[in-house]
Order: structure tokens, then sequence, then C-alpha cells
């Protein structure tokens, strides 16, 4: 199993736990389905805790990109959760790091949502 | 030997050690070139945070190589080779696909594209490698080679 991803409710946010591997195949397609899901059953605060993710490829950034774009077009949010340093690092390089609100709290991060 | 992968064997010529395989067009690919490449790097005796470097370029070339190049035909394969030379660790990774516009890559990091969902892959190796290079193959193909210097103790 190359990624695996649970689904919780933290009062009106859910989270996302993500660990494995995120990379073209299976990772980045059940992130993909994962948030689309969410996102048709008018999740609009969705929080993506990556504290397990051992390792992201290009393919990975773009899903969660796309994520991102699909939540904030339908008026939600998305943010993120405990990168590890190599997300943090990747994120980094394609300037991607800026785009993304990013937590390394669970509890703050909750609240952070309006 | 490893299911869809054609050993071609180990030669070594004036202190490089080359390992070389034809693979075929498959995401199962993408994961054994990784996974042979940092064998070999490791052995190379290459640092943890360069292992990943390597992984991680090679994983990009290999799904540009199967997925861009070959696209996943069944009839064309992709060429790897991992060496070791005294002061480099290279790969090389080639396809038998219709090639890329190179030169005109549209810039990841441009404010207009960095919310796109791919184009991020070359990118990513020019970041990680220490030489990035592409050649066109006759009659068909595309080459490319990632260099990482070793740096002795």
């Amino acid at each position: 199993m190359s990624v695996k991803l649970s689904t919780r409710q933290v009062g009106d946010v859910s989270v996302v736990d993500v660990a494995g591997r995120i990379t073209l195949g299976e990772g980045s397609s059940a992130l993909r389905d994962t948030l689309r899901d969410m996102v048709g059953k008018g999740q609009k605060k969705i929080l993506l805790n990556l504290g397990d993710v051992s390792y992201i490829d290009s393919s990975g950034i773009g899903e969660l990109v796309s994520g991102f774009t699909t939540v904030t077009n339908q008026g939600g949010q998305l943010k993120l959760l405990n990168l590890t340093k190599r997300v943090k690092d990747l994120l980094q390089i394609t300037k991607l790091y800026t785009v993304f609100d990013v937590h390394d709290d669970e509890a703050g991060a909750v609240r952070s949502f309006a | 030997m490893r299911r869809g992968a054609l050993t071609m064997g180990k030669n070594s010529r004036g202190g490089t050690e080359t390992v070389e395989r034809f693979l075929d067009s498959t995401l199962e690919s993408v994961d054994s070139a990784e996974e042979l490449a940092v064998q070999e790097a490791e052995k190379a005796g290459v640092p943890e945070d360069d292992l990943h470097k390597i992984a991680m370029s090679v994983r990009e070339s290999m799904v540009n190589a199967v997925v861009h190049g070959n696209r996943y035909n069944a009839h064309k394969k992709v060429r790897l080779s991992v060496s070791k030379g005294p002061r480099e660790f290279v790969v090389k990774i080639a396809d038998e696909g219709d090639g890329f516009d190179y030169e005109h890559l549209p810039d990841p990091l441009a404010q207009e594209n960095l919310l796109r969902h791919s184009g991020r892959g070359i990118f990513l190796i020019k970041a990680f490698m220490d030489e990035f290079q592409v050649r066109r193959l006759d009659p068909a193909g595309t080459e490319v080679t990632l260099v990482k210097y070793l740096v002795s103790n």
C-alpha cells in the first residue's frame, strides 16, 4: 500500500490524515479521489495532515495544488498540517509554501478556519 | 531478474562500474528504477540526503520516459544505466518517444504557472542534481543524464 488516507471530523473541520507515499499512480489518485469526494459532500474546511508522508513527487505536489484550487473554487479552505522537512523543502523550492496556509499544531490549525 | 526487466549485466571500464537495464514502459518500472539507483548510490557512498534527491530525480525522469516519452507503449523500452565513477554518480534514462522541447518548457515558478497541476518534474531534477543533460537520440527517443558529484571525505 503506497498511501493511507483516513478522515476524521474535529468540530466543523475535516482532517485528513495522510500516511505513506503520494506519488504518481495509486498515491496521487487516492488523494485526488478523497478530496473530490469531500468537496462533493459539501465539506469546505479541510485540513491535510501530512505528518506521516514519507515521500511526495511532482505528481503529488500537483494533486495538492489541484486540491487547493478545487476547494478554494468551491468557496472552501484547504490547509496543510505537520509538514516533514522534505515536503516543506519541496514546497519552498516550488514557491508553493506561501500559497498554502501551513500549520504545525492541529488545535491552532483547526481554530484558524474562519 | 526483476519481472519486466532485461538485465544487461555489469561492466567495469576505467574505474567506472555500470549497471544497465531495459525496462517496460510501466509505473512498476519507475519504482524498480528508483530502487536500483538508490541501491547503487548507497553502495557508492552517497550521503542520505542526496540519496533522496537521486531517488526523486530518477523517479521524475522515469515518469517522463514511461508516461510522456513511450506513452506506456508495451513495444517500447526504457534504457536505464547507473554508473559509479571515481568522482561522480551518473544515471542515464532513455526512452523511444517523440521527444520534447527542452529549451521552451514553461517556468513552474512564474506566477501564472504556480497553480498548474503539472510541469515541475524537470525543474525539481535540475534543483536536486549537480548536472542534468538532455540529448535527442537517433532515430527516435530522448536520453537524460543525471549527475551527482561524489564528495570525498
